[in-house]
């Protein structure tokens, strides 16, 4: 079984846990042009190698940040949401 | 004993036979190079030498001929779609399919099984009518049967699942299995034969581009430049785009499937059920080929889980349940390039030299010879044609997607 550390509930067996994708920016969808928002809408970087994810601890519904090596399948940290500040977000 | 060991073994009147040839040495300029030496480059390389004399090819292969997806799907060949767009695509593949053994002179122990897919609920049983006859309308052969009629086809089965009973199943004459080492080794053999080249252990490094257009192309045994450029390279689809500036919509996760040890042949057709997530056939070798569990969540890498594989087996075995004894002989998986609308990407990039062969997802072996018709065909003319005409890249910023979302079992 694989383990997550969630900054909540601590090491729990990954199957507790859902994907939401990589953390990035967001756009404005009233300025975007057509192609922008299609863009944004489909396209992803499906990079090899270390991203930023939303995940969810879906018992407890606590919503989180991990880094995560997509080549390696290793979890490399998982942190709270800071209150303020950027999370790190990518194009 | 020995000795007609040495004589036959060293005599030059018995040459050993080098069907794929050596890799040659790089040559600086290729009218077509192909990345990706998998079913769909060499099934490319083969229609552009065979169809349209285009010879001066290499094929770019970083591993070796048909290790990746080509050697990890579950070789199920089908056309039971439910766009028309994709039916009469996969539907020409499927022909090409049945005479490929032929075609190619070599043989594909191409096997005609026919496909049961398998209905829980209302939802599905009107999802698979409309697939039956959306096929029909296309003139393939479909059909809907009943429990008894289902009962009739595969006696083994378990109709009656705790909480969720088969209600109706899609039947699917035509469909087959293969062998798909054979598919590939076919096509690339006779590829070489007309002149392509192909280059095993040669893995593209980068991509130069200038004026809308890729120039040079670096990989680990020098550089070389190409007239067109062609990947085929699946579930790294988005890796290879990203060295020429391009991103996709593709996300790549790892699809799982096992067999297990051999027993007598029981199964004739292939059984899949979308509720289950699984989907069963009997190889040749007596084999039971369970498919196929996406993972949770992108990954490049194929390795295997105790909990997929699991599911796997308890779906397999609600199905048929006195598998339960059975062991797992092989298991792996293979890294898919998703689209969001499960259908291909085919055709020309935003680049005027560089075109897409991607993905192909969780169906593309059933493509191979299909895709390498129509984009050498693509290639040649210069001109797409129309029957795939309706999976460029440019449809998703034009919302005219392809769904075929419905239309298999291994992910939802």
């Amino acid at each position: 079984m694989k383990i997550m550390t969630c900054p909540l509930n601590g090491p729990r067996n990954i199957t507790e846990f859902q994907c939401h994708g990589e953390v990035h920016q967001h756009i404005d969808p009233t300025s975007a042009s057509d192609k922008e928002w299609s863009d944004y809408l489909w396209m992803s970087n499906n990079t090899a190698g270390v991203v930023r994810e939303w995940w969810c601890h879906t018992p407890s519904n606590f919503w989180f940040l991990a880094e995560r090596n997509t080549v390696t399948d290793e979890i490399l940290a998982t942190f709270a949401v800071p209150a303020d500040g950027p999370l790190g977000e990518v194009r | 004993m020995v000795f007609a060991l040495l004589k036959y073994g060293i005599s030059k009147r018995y040459p050993a036979r080098q069907e794929v040839p050596l890799t040659p040495d790089l040559k600086a300029h290729y009218d077509v190079v192909i990345i990706g030496g998998g079913g769909h480059g060499a099934s490319l390389a083969y229609h552009l030498a065979k169809h349209h004399n285009i010879r001066n090819v290499a094929i770019l292969e970083k591993g070796y001929l048909g290790g990746g997806n080509t050697a990890r799907n579950t070789t199920v060949i089908r056309s039971n779609y439910t766009d028309q767009r994709s039916i009469k695509f996969y539907a020409k593949s499927l022909r090409l399919y049945e005479s490929l053994s032929n075609e190619l002179d070599y043989n594909m122990m191409y096997s005609r099984r026919g496909q049961l897919t398998l209905s829980h609920s209302d939802g599905v049983s009107r999802s698979l009518r409309l697939r039956a006859d959306a096929g029909v309308f296309c003139g393939e052969a479909n059909e809907i049967l009943d429990r008894k009629q289902i009962k009739d086809l595969v006696p083994s089965l378990n109709l009656d699942i705790k909480g969720m009973p088969i209600l109706s199943g899609l039947w699917h004459r035509n469909a087959a299995i293969a062998r798909h080492d054979a598919v590939v080794w076919g096509y690339a053999i006779r590829a070489c034969e007309r002149g392509v080249e192909l280059h095993q252990r040669t893995e593209v490094l980068g991509m130069e581009v200038a004026n809308n257009k890729v120039t040079r192309i670096r990989t680990n045994r020098g550089d070389l430049s190409a007239g067109v450029v062609v990947q085929c390279v699946a579930g790294y689809s988005s890796v290879v785009a990203k060295m020429v500036g391009l991103k996709l919509p593709i996300r790549s996760y790892p699809l799982q499937a096992m067999v297990t040890h051999p027993i007598k042949p029981f199964l004739d057709p292939m059984v899949s059920s979308t509720a289950l997530h699984c989907y069963i056939s009997q190889s040749a070798r007596g084999e039971l080929v369970i498919g196929g569990g996406s993972d949770p969540y992108e990954l490049y890498n194929t390795r295997s889980t105790l909990e997929l594989k699991e599911g796997l087996a308890a779906s397999a075995v609600e199905l048929f349940p006195f598998i339960g004894e059975l062991k797992v002989l092989r298991q792996w998986a293979g890294i898919t390039d998703m689209t969001p609308d499960y259908s291909p990407i085919m055709g020309q990039s935003p680049l005027s030299n560089y075109w897409l062969d991607a993905g192909w997802g969780t169906w593309g072996f059933k493509a191979t010879p299909a895709s390498g018709f129509f984009l050498a065909k693509a290639i040649a003319d210069n001109r797409v044609p129309e029957e795939i005409r309706p999976f460029p890249l440019d449809r998703f910023e034009r919302f005219d997607l392809v769904n075929e979302m419905g239309a298999t079992a291994a992910s939802h």
